[in-house]
């Protein structure tokens, strides 16, 4: 297995954190009213969404690299 | 006498030493890491009461060190696709970057443990303290031991690239598949000790 399929793994597990966090934030917003809670839910939907499109445009710069 | 398969893979394997070599202690880095999530699956489940690690841990603190090992495994990886785009300059700065992250982490986390012990917040505390000590001060130990790996490679190690390119690409990438299990085990660890 490359680096470039170990990225991708942990691209894919980032994006889930990312969006998982995010929603985690967000309901304790709405629990506790904290604005520091909606800031960080927020970022982290804006970061999954970022690493969302990284990942597309790295698949296509090393198209030409073996996953093994 | 000159080793063989440094270079290229080996034809039945399909691998080169240096990969087959780090997939094996990868192996047993999984093996030391797991049996310490197993440890605290055990000792949370066992426990009559346990805290949240949301009301003892700095949430946003732990949040910029997630955002900066995913940054330094983009740069990791960016560092390795510089070497395969023969650029060796970019490589230079993208590997520079990996190891000022890794510092940046390190920072951030001597930030974290100096304000639990500011509070008396040792791991004799409690349980969860000192399995969340055990656990993020092995983690801390793997970035040490990748920002001396980079360092190495970023400096004196470099200087393969100018007489055996591909061999310094494929350390590069080894290092490289190091440096993301070390990020790996901090994407289990943030939500497992801090959300959960």
């Amino acid at each position: 297995m490359s680096l470039k399929a170990v990225h991708i793994l942990f691209i894919s597990l980032s994006i889930l954190l990312a969006f998982g966090f995010a929603a985690w934030e967000i309901k304790g917003y709405t629990v506790s009213g904290d604005v520091l809670q909606l800031l960080l839910g927020l970022f982290s939907l804006v970061a999954g969404v970022g690493l969302i499109v990284y990942g597309v445009k790295f698949l296509r710069k090393l198209k030409h690299v073996s996953l093994i | 006498m000159e080793i063989p398969y440094t270079a290229t893979a080996r034809p039945d394997t399909g691998l080169f030493n240096a990969k087959l070599g780090v997939w094996m202690f990868l192996a047993s880095e999984v093996m030391l890491f797991g049996a310490l999530f197993s440890t605290y699956v055990l000792l949370r489940v066992g426990a009559p009461s346990w805290p949240h690690g949301y009301e003892i841990l700095n949430i946003p603190l732990a949040t910029l060190n997630t955002v900066i090992l995913i940054s330094s495994s983009v740069t990791m990886v960016m560092s390795w696709a510089s070497l395969m785009m023969k650029e060796f300059k970019k490589y230079k700065m993208y590997m520079g970057l990996t190891i000022l992250l890794a510092l940046g982490f390190l920072i951030v986390k001597g930030f974290e443990y100096g304000a639990k012990f500011s509070h008396g917040l040792y791991p004799s505390e409690s349980t969860f303290l000192a399995i969340y000590f055990t656990l993020t001060g092995l983690h801390g130990l793997h970035v040490i031991g990748g920002i001396i790996v980079n360092t190495y490679f970023w400096g004196p190690g470099s200087k393969m690239w100018h007489t055996d390119p591909q061999r310094f690409t494929n350390r590069v990438e080894v290092a490289g598949l190091y440096w993301h299990f070390v990020d790996l085990v901090w994407i289990f660890l943030f939500p497992v000790m801090y959300l959960l």
